[in-house]
């Protein structure tokens, strides 16, 4: 795996406001990397300086080999953007739009098959003001990847649309990934990282407070396990107390609740149900998500 | 980058089009104002005499394409802004255009209509104007475009000045048409208090003025060199300003 994207030590500041602080990262090729954290954190202006639409007062960045500054032309031909709340022409159809894009490049994809991809097909000759949210946004991905890019830009892509339109966004995005190419994005939904992204930067008041796979960052920083078991025998409440690893247990009427930590508490509690024989009606685990690990690195939720 | 130019002046320009009121705006009211002023004047005066008056024959169409010029400037304005509200200039700029070619594709779709408006204008004054009437109509397009152009620079300063599209319209306004009243055609700028008299003479419309009044009494380009000049001026010092505080979004 090579850095397709290097960053090192940017910072950009906006008069006396430091928007981004010291931020590093690599983003590696064939990966779905995200910039995650609350509005207003300074992921999008990482974003822009790392696409050269914005200079940083200081660091480097390498892209594709380029600097994005220098070397911005040369840069925006190779890499496809969406921009958090960019609009259209009201009246450019989504043909026009499309097939301007694809004259602005040195190479285009097919833009009639590419809308067909995406699910605009039927929409084609339709004004931009016409379309709903996520046609929109699949408009945007059709112009970000028109040029048949090898590296892709999303900045808040599922911002404001409705759960079904969102998923549907995931899948189009996984299918970037999987044709090959690498996909940058920002967003504030942890949910949305966590299902999307092979590895996450969680960014807080412009600075990166940690790196890694979704799941290794929860093992790392919420080790804590919750499992509920609903179950009338009570007998044996003591034993999956003794349980390693458990820390407390509660009852409340026929569910029970287990709290511990460590890898191996899941199987461990399974064990003991199965060896004593505890009949029970349902078994959940509760399993911390990026929501809680971004509590624990910032000591504030990512909503405030 | 020819052809990113080429395609994207022809979509802009469609798209203007399907705008009926930025259209009727920019195109409809300068033919009306001259079609109403040609019947409330060249009525009266072609029954009376065969000749016209300065004041008609000269006066009124440099006013009209004054107007007409103002009204293209005006729209840009208000293009810009709205685009740059929008996102729409940036996310035009995030592909390899270059950022003047998506500025310069605005210019040239209201040089456009500017020129097609004037068109109308002359096939409206047909009624009123004598036949008889020499009017050297590609000298004088050519004078209203140039003209235009550096008005433009102008435009391109009030949008990086005016915060948000719901002001430029208004603040443009009330910036350009009083440049009418300074612009020397109702008054001799020698004529002016000096405050305003000075100021006249660092607006471009007086100089616009000049050049459009000779070219259409029929005047040669050289001895409007001062004008051209001083007019060229006006849009390098626009430019320089601009493009330092032109702001994208």
């Amino acid at each position: 795996m090579s850095a397709v994207v290097s960053v090192a030590n940017i910072r950009k500041a906006y008069g006396s406001t430091v928007a981004v602080d010291e931020v590093s990262f690599d983003v590696e090729a064939g990966e779905i990397f995200g910039l995650i954290g609350p509005n207003g954190a300074g992921k999008t202006t990482t974003m822009e300086c790392v696409e050269g639409l914005r200079r940083p007062d200081r660091g480097s960045i390498v892209v594709l080999g380029l600097d994005p500054v220098r070397d911005v032309y040369a840069l925006q031909d190779r890499i496809g953007v969406q921009l958090q709340a960019a609009q259209l022409q009201k009246r450019i159809t989504v043909q026009e739009a499309v097939d301007l894009w694809a004259s602005l490049y040195r190479r285009s994809v097919d833009g009639t098959r590419l809308l067909e991809q995406l699910g605009l097909g039927e929409k084609r000759r339709a004004w931009f003001m016409t379309l709903s949210g996520g046609q929109k946004q699949r408009l945007f991905i059709a112009l970000a990847l028109i040029n048949d890019p090898e590296l892709v830009f999303l900045d808040e892509l599922t911002t404001g649309l409705d759960p079904q339109a969102r998923r549907a966004i995931w899948d189009l995005v996984r299918g970037i990934r999987d044709r090959g190419k690498t996909v940058c994005l920002t967003t504030h939904l942890m949910e949305e990282a966590e299902r999307l992204c092979d590895r996450v930067a969680v960014i807080d008041r412009g600075r990166i407070v940690d790196i890694g796979a979704p799941a290794a960052l929860v093992r790392r920083h919420c080790p804590a396990r919750t499992i509920v078991i609903t179950t009338d025998d009570a007998k044996d409440d003591e034993s999956l107390r003794a349980v390693a690893g458990v820390v407390s247990l509660t009852r409340a009427g026929s569910e029970v609740t287990i709290s511990g930590r460590g890898e191996e508490l899941v199987s461990a509690v399974i064990e003991c149900v199965s060896e004593r024989r505890i009949r029970v009606r349902d078994f959940r685990t509760m399993m911390p998500t990026l929501e809680d690990v971004f509590l624990t690195l910032t000591g504030h939720s990512v909503r405030e | 980058m020819l052809k990113g130019l080429w395609n994207l002046t022809w979509l802009e320009t469609k798209i203007f089009v399907r705008e009926p009121l930025g259209v009727i705006g920019t195109v409809g009211v300068p033919v009306l104002v001259f079609v109403v002023m040609g019947r409330l004047v060249g009525g009266r005066v072609s029954a009376a005499s065969s000749t016209l008056p300065p004041a008609f024959s000269v006066d009124v169409p440099v006013l009209a394409a004054l107007l007409i010029s103002v009204s293209a400037v005006l729209s840009l304005v208000t293009i810009i802004s709205i685009y740059r509200e929008g996102g729409i200039l940036k996310r035009l700029r995030a592909t390899p255009l270059r950022p003047h070619t998506i500025l310069t594709a605005h210019v040239i779709v209201k040089l456009a209509f500017t020129a097609v408006t004037l068109a109308l204008m002359a096939l409206a004054g047909r009624r009123y104007f004598p036949s008889t009437m020499h009017v050297p109509w590609l000298a004088f397009t050519l004078a209203l475009l140039y003209t235009t152009a550096c008005v433009m620079t102008l435009g391109f300063l009030i949008a990086s000045l005016v915060p948000t599209a719901r002001f430029a319209q208004p603040i443009g306004t009330i910036l350009l048409y009083p440049m009418i009243g300074l612009s020397g055609l109702f008054m001799p700028v020698e004529a002016l208090p000096p405050a305003l008299g000075l100021l006249a003479r660092l607006l471009p419309l007086r100089y616009a003025v000049s050049l459009l009044k000779g070219i259409l009494t029929g005047d040669g380009w050289l001895s409007h060199a001062g004008d051209i000049a001083a007019l060229a001026l006006v849009s390098a010092v626009c430019i320089g300003i601009s493009s330092r505080v032109f702001r994208w979004e």
